[in-house]
């Protein structure tokens, strides 16, 4: 059902110098923390990173919550956050693609989607024999994804030991680490465009829409840089 | 309502919100050749929304990474942008460095 050789070398991605792990232990952590004053258990907090798995949807859910937005609200507000997973799934999954493989495991394992996940297949697929490349995926997925909720837990449980200065520390890893993996995916010269025209835009958007910003952002910064791409020949 | 229950609906509403686009990612895929235009489209699409996330981030964030200050991010990203280069892109490194440098920048 699932090549095991292959599943354990998906899953090994997620260690050495330029895995994930690091990254997302730190704003999991720091996330988990958060939960615990924001009024969760210990149960609802792994639940959530369980079955969300998206930092920054998770932490529109908490700071939402604090200030009693509604759930229709909270529901419009994350879906808008968390809408990149739709492009980013849609720029991996035709990669993994292979008419040997059954369908749900491309349905069940785009829940394993997020950053770190498709950074890491998106440098590794490539040494994958075509046929068992969801395997990889779904072994970078599981690694990643029980990461983040491992590292919940605990930093709930730590949360009494973490000042401010820690959390400020543990929250600046996460887009420090984001921003180093996608300088190095720069490698032609639309990818190069699409990244720092997202930068740019992203923030500049959110002074006039704040929930729309990244939506607008990057359909604007994409397709130039597609455009651009497609005119001059990039791959 | 009951605080618990708000939680407990809280987290679902955030988990269907957060699959949909990554359910609906995987059903687009299978229409979509990966030596199609569509492909490199999604492709540029997909790495500015995340830069886009990234970008807003580091001059909004929320949370408490608020509390610090956005020349004082700036630096810090710079800095360990710089690390990553000459370490020949470890991302370990930079990672660590940005929460210790960070710290200490804030105490100055």
């Amino acid at each position: 059902m699932i090549n095991s050789k292959i599943f354990l070398q998906g899953l090994k991605s997620n260690l050495g110098t330029r895995s994930p792990t690091v990254s997302l232990a730190a704003c999991f952590i720091a996330l988990g923390a958060l939960l615990k004053d924001a009024g969760f258990n210990l149960q609802q907090s792994a639940a959530s990173s369980f079955f969300t798995y998206a930092l920054p949807g998770q932490l529109v859910m908490a700071e939402s919550l604090l200030i009693g937005t509604s759930l229709i609200n909270i529901f419009i507000a994350v879906w808008l956050v968390n809408f990149r997973l739709y492009p980013m799934t849609v720029s991996l999954f035709p990669l993994l693609k292979h008419k040997s493989q059954p369908k749900w495991k491309y349905y069940l394992s785009s829940h394993f989607l997020a950053v770190s996940s498709w950074l890491v297949a998106k440098e590794g697929y490539q040494k994958i024999d075509k046929k068992y490349r969801i395997d990889f995926w779904i072994g970078i997925g599981i690694g990643t994804w029980s990461t983040a909720v491992i590292m919940t837990i605990i930093g709930y449980l730590l949360s009494e030991y973490l000042n401010k200065d820690m959390m400020i520390g543990l929250a600046i890893v996460n887009p420090v680490y984001f921003f180093c993996m996608m300088i190095g995916a720069m490698k032609n010269i639309s990818i190069s465009i699409a990244v720092i025209g997202g930068t740019i835009l992203g923030p500049i958007v959110y002074l006039f829409s704040a929930e729309w910003a990244i939506l607008y952002a990057g359909l604007i910064a994409g397709t130039i840089a597609f455009l651009f791409g497609d005119k001059n020949g990039s791959k | 309502m009951d605080p618990n229950n708000i939680i407990v609906l809280a987290i679902i509403a955030t988990s269907v919100a957060t699959f949909i686009s990554r359910f609906f990612g995987a059903l687009t895929s299978e229409k979509v050749s990966v030596k199609s235009k569509t492909f490199q489209w999604f492709n540029c699409v997909a790495y500015s929304t995340l830069a886009a996330l990234l970008g807003r981030m580091i001059v909004f964030p929320a949370g408490v990474l608020a509390d610090s200050e956005l020349i004082i991010r700036l630096i810090v990203l710079i800095t360990c942008v710089v690390i990553f280069i000459i370490s020949k892109k470890n991302l370990v490194l930079p990672t660590l460095f940005s929460a210790i440098f960070l710290s200490v920048l804030m105490h100055l």
